[in-house]
């Protein structure tokens, strides 16, 4: 499955690009309207980009009375991002989605860009469990110590799913002045910087739970794509690249098909965890082993 | 909603910006004032940029280099494909009786094309210095003035003001002429509403830039969207 990452697109405004997804992802919704940061908001660094946006959001009244009914007419799955600043505000916005048509909820509990939580994804995800019984995706923070530690907090709590990762808190100064490009000083480090970093989560992840894992991350290619689920990823979803490029859920999704085959699977999703499997052999051997068989495959070899 | 790819076919110095021209493809100029995402090689991030001359094949942007993507937007060598999204925003209002076209600096950029579709009002733009000022030469009807003068000095009563400049000067105008058309700057991620980056205060709150303008009018110390309509890549 490809998807967005949470606040990467606006389907209302896009709505050709959200088509081409498997599920859209809305922007993370808190329980009271919210302008978001100051501006600046947004930098370009040499290896990524920062963002400050704050969770500018219409609340959840508005979005279920005027957001969500537009976006259902788009006829994708809906995925409902879900924040706040103590458990209680998920279990207030979960509770209002409760009778609502959508798929999934994903709980942002790693925004680096507002106040975090007091309560851990633990809590968080076990007060929202409390209101809800659909499918919770918990969206973590690569920034944590020990995250296949806080995957299985968050899965002991009742997480259906994990989506790896948000982005990394990051600063970039400007040159002439010495001061933050950002309004508010720091801000999500995402695109090419984080990609290693959300393979070594998913990676680590994936040995740690037995769950679903939406894998995300600076992922610009189809090849990309393949990485993140040879490490454990079942979905992948496509964040900074949608800035510069909105064909890209078609674009990676045909790569990934041709990747995948390319690398000896019948799908991009039979790749999952291959990256955990054992080989027999050197790196080496392996290669030699996948040439044969492409040869193979080919008939120029018996 | 995929961007095109475009075949660079010169870069052409006028003082110290560089006018880029790339084959217009499969794209639409679209409305004076609405804006293009032109990717910088090598960039992560698309740029901004409104279209300066819509000539028969071909979408012109001036294009001031003080920055690693604009300068590298004016180093593409001839025949490099150059990726551009667009028209995005909403545009200038055309339909006003007595325009006069009001810009600062690079803020020019979409007078030239503007002018030819109001059929050449006059101008009056500011410049840094008399050099910065050769690009007055792309705008029909213009009255040039340079620091220390400033354009509101040169601001004359009884006109329809569409004006494209510093956010400073865009201010200062928008207190002379009510109701002015501002075509407004922010910086950009996407162009197209995704990244919410470009947050500007309008009408009270703060909303993107890209979905609700870039051209806002002007009410006294307020912005607010131009009534016109919208185009959508």
């Amino acid at each position: 499955m490809i998807l967005n990452a949470s606040g990467c697109l606006d389907a209302l405004t896009a709505p050709d690009v959200a088509r081409e997804l498997d599920a859209f992802v809305t922007k993370t919704v808190t329980p009271l309207p919210r302008d978001g940061n100051e501006p600046v908001r947004i930098a370009e660094t040499e290896v990524g980009m920062l963002n400050s946006i704050g969770l500018a959001n219409p609340g959840i009244d508005r979005f279920l009375e005027a957001v969500l009914p537009a976006l259902l007419e788009l006829g994708v799955p809906i995925w409902v991002s879900v924040g706040g600043f103590c458990a209680e505000d998920y279990a207030e916005v979960c509770a209002r989605l409760e009778d609502a048509p959508v798929e999934v909820v994903e709980l942002n509990v790693s925004c680096p860009n507002v106040a975090a939580p007091d309560e851990g994804a633990h809590e968080i995800v076990a007060a929202a469990r409390a209101q809800s019984a659909k499918p919770l995706y918990a969206k973590l923070s690569p920034a944590s110590p020990d995250i296949a530690a806080t995957a299985a907090a968050a899965a002991e709590a009742g997480a259906d799913g994990l989506s790896l990762v948000n982005t990394l808190r990051a600063l970039a100064l400007d040159s002439r002045t010495l001061r933050p490009r950002l309004g508010p000083g720091a801000g999500g480090l995402s695109g090419p910087a984080l990609r290693p970093v959300a393979l070594a989560a998913v990676y680590a992840c994936y040995r740690a739970v037995d769950l679903p894992i939406v894998g995300m991350g600076g992922v610009e290619t189809g090849r990309q794509a393949l990485e993140l689920i040879a490490a454990g990823a079942s979905s992948v979803a496509l964040g900074t690249v949608l800035f510069s490029d909105p064909g890209a859920p078609a674009r990676v999704r045909a790569e990934l098909a041709r990747e995948a085959a390319q690398s000896g699977f019948q799908s991009g999703i039979e790749a999952r965890g291959s990256a955990h499997r054992p080989m027999s052999g050197t790196p080496s051997d392996a290669v030699v082993i996948m040439e044969n068989e492409t040869w193979r495959r080919r008939g120029a070899l018996t | 909603m995929s961007p095109a790819l475009l075949e660079a076919l010169a870069v052409e110095w006028v003082g110290p910006y560089g006018l880029l021209r790339l084959e217009r493809g499969p794209l639409e100029p679209g409305t004076p004032g609405q804006f293009f995402m032109l990717r910088p090689r090598g960039l992560l991030l698309p740029r901004p940029m409104s279209l300066c001359l819509a000539p028969p094949g071909e979408l012109a942007f001036l294009v001031d280099p003080v920055g690693p993507g604009t300068r590298a937007l004016l180093e593409v060598e001839r025949g490099e494909a150059v990726s551009v999204l667009g028209p995005l925003g909403n545009g200038f209002r055309l339909d006003v009786s007595r325009p006069l076209l009001v810009g600062g600096g690079i803020g020019i950029a979409p007078f030239p094309y503007l002018s030819r579709a109001l059929g050449r009002p006059p101008a009056v733009l500011g410049f840094r210095s008399w050099r910065h000022a050769e690009a007055a030469a792309l705008v029909p009807n213009a009255e040039v003035v340079v620091e220390p003068e400033l354009v509101t000095d040169a601001l004359r009563a009884g006109h329809d003001v569409l004006a494209c400049g510093p956010e400073a000067m865009l201010r200062a105008v928008a207190g002379l002429a009510s109701g002015a058309q501002l075509a407004w700057e922010a910086p950009m991620a996407c162009g197209y509403g995704a990244c919410y980056g470009c947050a500007v205060e309008i009408e009270g709150r703060l909303a993107r830039l890209c979905v609700e303008g870039p051209v806002l009018t002007g009410r006294g110390r307020c912005l607010a969207p131009v009534t016109s309509e919208r185009a959508v890549a």
